[in-house]
């Protein structure tokens, strides 16, 4: 049985990759070059960089494993950064990771590796899969400071019954213990943190940098008033306080992006609360699951109470208490109890 | 096992090894000294310095030994656009290898003009353009003899006789690392002043080269220190590579007939199979001349990336021609100056033989690669 694991050069998909060769998997790595600058040169910072495939070539020598490096830039422009752009250029927050996910990782990938014959694809991903009966269940990974279920939850049957999780039993720090124990040069390699075509910048750099350049705009206050003018909706997200450039005594956050207008409205912290937001792009781990559930919206945010209710494509979560800064754009992931049901994408909050 | 990627790199030579064997303990002396043991070594990098010299008909103070293809090609590249303190323009071509548009790119990001020939879309230039490109500034004008990547020949001789016709004082460099392969290599019938080697390609060991300088072309050199090559690469010589280089050519020069007629024999059976096997197969460069060693083709439909990785399976070796820092395949400058989209450039591969290419290897690869690829279609 063969198993491809997707290796980022990390310490996660490093153990993944042991762990898969341990239980006698005939293991292969592979690392996805999912960005590079303009000047066609890999990038320095985030994922992806010269050293990280570096990194996991020296891991996969190690493991005595065939490693390859495959380029999927063509892809995840297309797929990842022209949506991260167009998010932003339409008021919304783009949830890259997700993206990646949906339409690079376990799309592509997995087709590759059904080309390549192989089984399985695994990834470091913090998460757990079982089955039952034929059907799979995604749960969230035990580490509930790494759990990176929210991610995962566009994915459905098909793709669950072909990936595996390895490390989404284990914590961090009994990764981090393996990892020394089997003498990987990832065991301390710091996690990484940024986008990783964003890189140690900002995303607005970014956005400059790919010559995104957005109009001016009119800054209002929920109440009405004109408090200044903005440089590009660009530059904001909801519940965004720092960086609005007016200044009127009282802390202020940004309420409502308007692409078409090129409004930012701006309000007191009680102005950000959402009561209920609809859901697009809709994925079910099985089958659709309504009523009273968790949702969660940020990746390492809390899972809230929740009213979900099913009508004619369009899921509307109703949350039980009212909810800061939601962002359209972003993810929602629906969860009973530590189990993912479901994920899509916030299309309205009201 | 099924190795065909000698364009990448080829095993050592035994008469190379032999060559280089007694260096292991008994030959340690620095050249540039002045007793016995220092002597040993002189006499060996000087006899090598001979047979090389005289294996290209050069003199051999026309040979300037490098560590490898790169550093011959940035030595003729940058030592002529700075030669006499002034920088000088650069012609060339978009395919040729990396180690000669980065250098040009690099004395461009200091001044240099550097001009690029266009390239047909089997990947040859037009001398006469070629010529055209010429100015009273041109320092060097440099285009390669074999291309790494498509295995085309380019017209060396004629370009080497439309820019001296144009004119005479012009330098012209050729990149003879994959040429000088399968083809015996007279500087004075190819018409060139600066040739670049690289040992590894045809049997020798990796990490040494050697640059031919025609006698009164100026060069700045790269590397300053202790005076070495006449000044032109400083740095105590790497003199047990520099003898299993000179060992490599000589083996090669023996064996150069025999060599051809097998390569071309077993590329030929390759590629007959091949078309047997895939009808819609493209051989890259066709209608253009080629090395006999090189093949250089396009599946369409299969992906080169997942089809490397069936071969490397199979215990075949082979490869999409050009490899970024990360290991990642990149689309070809090469195949996209001939005009290919990156989407057809990632249907390539390139299989180059060698002088351990075993009879039948041909046939045999080309049935496990069709195999392979019809997995994937």
């Amino acid at each position: 049985m063969r198993a491809l694991v997707a290796m980022s050069g990390g310490v996660d998909s490093s153990v993944a990759a042991a762990l898969m060769k341990e239980q006698g998997w005939e293991v292969m790595g592979v690392t996805m070059k999912l960005w590079q600058g303009p000047d066609g040169e890999a990038p320095t910072a985030g994922c992806c960089t010269v050293s990280d495939a570096e990194d996991a070539r020296r891991v996969a020598a190690r493991l005595d494993i065939p490693y390859y490096v495959w380029d999927y830039t063509e892809e995840f422009m297309s797929g990842v950064v022209g949506g991260f752009i167009d998010d932003y250029l339409t008021g919304r927050t783009p949830n890259p990771c997700v993206e990646c996910n949906r339409t690079v990782k376990f799309s592509r990938l997995l087709a590759h590796a059904d080309a390549l014959e192989y089984d399985l694809v695994v990834t470091g991903h913090y998460a757990r899969i079982t089955s039952d009966g034929g059907r799979y269940r995604l749960w969230r990974g035990v580490d509930p400071g790494k759990d990176q279920s929210y991610v995962l939850s566009m994915l459905g049957q098909a793709q669950l019954a072909r990936l595996c999780f390895p490390v989404g039993d284990l914590t961090k720090d009994q990764t981090r213990r393996m990892a020394a124990r089997l003498g990987l040069r990832t065991a301390h390699k710091p996690d990484s943190q940024d986008i990783c075509f964003v890189g140690q910048g900002n995303y607005r750099d970014f956005l400059a940098g790919q010559g995104v350049a957005p109009a001016q705009g009119p800054i209002i206050h929920q109440d009405g008033r004109l408090l200044g003018v903005h440089h590009g909706i660009t530059n904001f997200t909801i519940g965004q306080r720092r960086g609005l450039g007016v200044a009127v005594g009282e802390p202020l956050y940004v309420t409502d992006i308007d692409a078409d207008s090129g409004i930012v409205t701006v309000g007191d912290r009680s102005d950000l609360g959402v009561d209920e937001a609809t859901v697009e792009n809709m994925s079910w781990v099985d089958r659709p699951v309504t009523g009273a559930l968790l949702a969660q919206y940020r990746a390492h945010g809390r899972a809230v109470p929740a009213e979900v209710s099913l009508e004619d494509e369009l899921t509307t979560v109703r949350f039980s208490e009212p909810q800061e800064a939601l962002a359209r754009g972003q993810t929602l992931a629906l969860y009973v109890d530590e189990e993912v049901v479901g994920g899509g994408i916030i299309r309205t909050t009201t | 096992m099924l190795y065909l990627d000698h364009a990448a790199s080829s095993p050592l030579r035994p008469e190379a090894w032999a060559a280089m064997e007694p260096f292991r303990h008994d030959v340690y002396g620095n050249p540039s000294g002045s007793h016995g043991v220092s002597r040993r070594a002189k006499n060996a990098l000087e006899d090598s310095r001979d047979l090389a010299a005289s294996l290209i008909n050069a003199e051999p103070g026309e040979i300037v030994f490098t560590g490898g293809g790169s550093e011959a090609d940035n030595l003729a590249i940058k030592g002529r656009a700075l030669a006499g303190g002034r920088l000088g323009a650069i012609v060339t071509s978009p395919t040729e290898h990396d180690a000669v548009l980065g250098s040009a790119e690099h004395c461009r990001s200091f001044g240099s003009a550097v001009t690029f020939a266009k390239v047909t879309a089997e990947g040859l230039v037009d001398p006469a353009e070629v010529a055209s490109h010429i100015t009273g500034d041109t320092a060097v004008v440099s285009i390669m003899m074999g291309n790494n990547e498509t295995g085309v020949r380019m017209p060396v001789e004629e370009v080497a006789a439309a820019v001296k016709d144009a004119c005479p004082g012009v330098v012209l460099h050729t990149d003879a690392v994959q040429g000088y392969v399968s083809e015996r290599v007279d500087v004075d019938v190819l018409g060139v002043d600066l040739l670049s080697l690289a040992a590894h390609k045809f049997g020798g060991p990796k990490g040494v080269g050697l640059l031919y300088v025609r006698s009164g072309t100026p060069l700045a050199p790269l590397v300053h220190g202790g005076g070495q090559e006449l000044g032109r690469r400083s740095g105590t010589h790497n003199v047990m590579a520099i003898v299993g280089m000179a060992a490599a050519m000589a083996a090669l020069e023996d064996e150069r007939a025999a060599f051809r007629a097998r390569v071309m024999g077993e590329r030929d059976a390759f590629e007959a199979t091949m078309a047997e096997l895939i009808p819609d197969l493209v051989v890259t460069g066709a209608g253009a001349p080629r090395m006999v060693q090189t093949s250089h083709v396009r599946i369409p439909g299969v992906r080169n990336e997942m089809l490397l990785v069936r071969l490397d399976r199979a215990g075949l070796a082979a490869s999409a021609a050009s490899a970024c820092q990360s290991g990642a395949a990149t689309v070809s400058h090469v195949l996209e100056a001939m005009g290919m989209s990156p989407a057809l450039a990632r249907e390539c591969l390139r299989f180059s033989f060698g002088w351990s290419t075993a009879e039948g290897e041909g046939v045999c690869a080309a049935r496990l690669v069709a195999g392979e690829a019809g997995a994937l279609r």
